[in-house]
């Protein structure tokens, strides 16, 4: 393994175990679907960035930035046509992006991630976002567990619910956008979403599902990491396939 | 002795529509208050505007020692949602930095027992549920409680404990109390006034002079409008 290769694996590992935790989170405020397809408005981002020749974690940045802004509106006035909304949206991103971005062979990176040439800065870049959603919501935790409970109770607490909810949107974007190096657009939602659902299946305690949810995501990057390598695979989708074993695995649970 | 709450000319207006005009009351320290009308009469509503969470115009004096706790109507928890009110409680309590004893006797006053505290809150049964709200209430030991219709998922002997329980707690750390409800022998039997609301308030006193069967048949016998019902907004969400 080059020191390349290490450096990556790490973040790699760092993001995943943020991502399980942002996931968990999710899972409770059932905002899942939303947060998934938010990934997919990274994209005209990207096509942006090569556009532009800029860096793509920031294209992709700015255009998540304004999908998160766009669903915290959409949530807070809540009606019927949110969820139209949120699919048009969306859906017409992915369209936007594959336009802005004409080569093939970096349609497939944006879509489904990349590997290699990790530049220093994107290192301690996501570093520092892990390390960023980690502290964050622990600080947050009280807060958003009341919220999750319900709104209403929580006002009622004076917890500013709207502050809480955008907060949390912010995070959720960028596990998004540390997970968009390895996985792609199309995927960085699968590490938020499916290790958290795998872990609640298997859990029936807070603490030990937010764990477990971290410890599932961290385990699908370095299992797939090691299948990626020895069959020479995409690390993206492998990684996402192995954390759907994991969740397939956890269904033969019975839970209680 | 000084009102905890004076209101004066409240009026609330949600999306246009009015759903409060001109409400006007007051709560003494220990008092209990029913609030009593049909639904959609804006009930919560003015529960919500008391608290500071909705809109309004008038004036909602409240004394400046007033800490208010609050038990908001059924809400439906999420079955999957891993959280217990054993996490509730301990999550409030960090928020407003209350030391480990207050969570103590919250749980205690509400009678919860360990089984409760550690249930997921969507498997606890309605009685439970609703005592477990009262404890987080508590929590901070408030000398007024906000009660929604607090037994208005539970059958009539939960019921009747949840009243005994409320009873009991006002009587022991003299807490007032406003509280919504359906049930006119609850407000007979512990209410010290009552307060009839139906858009407008339509009567305000102690229970057996105002209470008359022609207040009552103008509150609840008249044609009312149906609005959109106000909690079903937020506890799903």
């Amino acid at each position: 393994m080059t020191t390349g290769e290490l450096y990556s694996i790490i973040l790699a590992i760092s993001g995943a175990a943020a991502a399980g935790i942002v996931g968990s989170f999710a899972l409770m405020k059932r905002t899942v679907l939303a947060g998934d397809v938010m990934s997919h408005i990274a994209i005209p981002g990207l096509g942006l960035a090569v556009l532009w020749k800029l860096n793509p974690l920031l294209g992709g940045g700015m255009t998540l930035l304004l999908g998160i802004l766009i669903i915290w509106h959409l949530e807070k006035n809540a009606d019927l046509s949110t969820e139209a909304a949120i699919g048009v949206i969306f859906a017409s991103s992915v369209a936007l992006g594959a336009l802005l971005i004409n080569s093939k062979e970096e349609l497939i990176d944006a879509l489904f991630g990349g590997f290699g040439n990790l530049s220093t800065n994107e290192f301690f870049f996501g570093m520092a976002a892990s390390l960023t959603i980690v502290i964050v919501i622990w600080l947050l935790r009280n807060k958003l567990i009341i919220s999750l409970f319900s709104q209403e109770l929580a006002a009622a607490e004076k917890i500013n619910v709207g502050f809480v909810n955008l907060a949390f949107l912010l995070l959720f974007g960028l596990a998004i956008l540390t997970g968009l190096r390895f996985l792609g657009a199309l995927l960085a939602g699968a590490l938020i979403i499916i290790p958290a659902s795998a872990a609640r299946q298997l859990t029936h305690t807070l603490g030990v599902f937010l764990f477990t949810s971290a410890l599932l995501s961290v385990f699908s990057v370095v299992f797939g990491f090691w299948i990626s390598q020895a069959y020479n695979l995409e690390l993206g989708p492998t990684v996402v396939v192995v954390s759907a074993v994991l969740f397939v695995l956890s269904l033969l649970k019975k839970k209680r | 002795m000084g009102n905890l709450l004076t209101v004066k000319n409240l009026n609330v207006t949600l999306e246009d529509q009015s759903i409060l005009e001109n409400v006007n009351f007051e709560l003494a320290q220990g008092e209990n208050l029913a609030v009593i009308g049909p639904n959609g009469s804006g009930k919560t509503v003015l529960l919500r505007s008391l608290m500071g969470t909705v809109e309004f115009s008038g004036e909602i004096i409240w004394d400046e020692k007033t800490r208010v706790g609050y038990v908001p109507q059924k809400i439906e928890a999420d079955r999957h949602l891993p959280i217990t009110i054993a996490n509730l409680l301990s999550a409030k309590a960090q928020i407003f930095k209350f030391p480990l004893s207050e969570v103590e006797w919250a749980v205690n006053s509400a009678k919860l027992t360990k089984n409760i505290l550690e249930t997921p809150v969507g498997h606890l049964s309605g009685g439970q549920f609703q005592r477990a709200l009262i404890a987080f209430a508590l929590l901070g030991h408030p000398n007024v409680l906000l009660l929604d219709e607090p037994t208005a998922s539970i059958d009539e002997r939960g019921e009747e404990q949840i009243y005994e329980l409320l009873h009991e707690l006002q009587d022991k750390y003299k807490i007032a109390a406003i509280l919504v409800s359906h049930d006119l022998s609850y407000v007979y039997r512990y209410a010290t006034k009552v307060l009839c609301v139906n858009k407008q308030g339509m009567c305000y006193g102690i229970p057996e002079e105002t209470l008359t069967p022609q207040v009552l048949d103008k509150l609840y016998g008249g044609p009312h409008k149906y609005y959109r019902h106000e909690h079903d907004q937020d506890s799903h969400s």
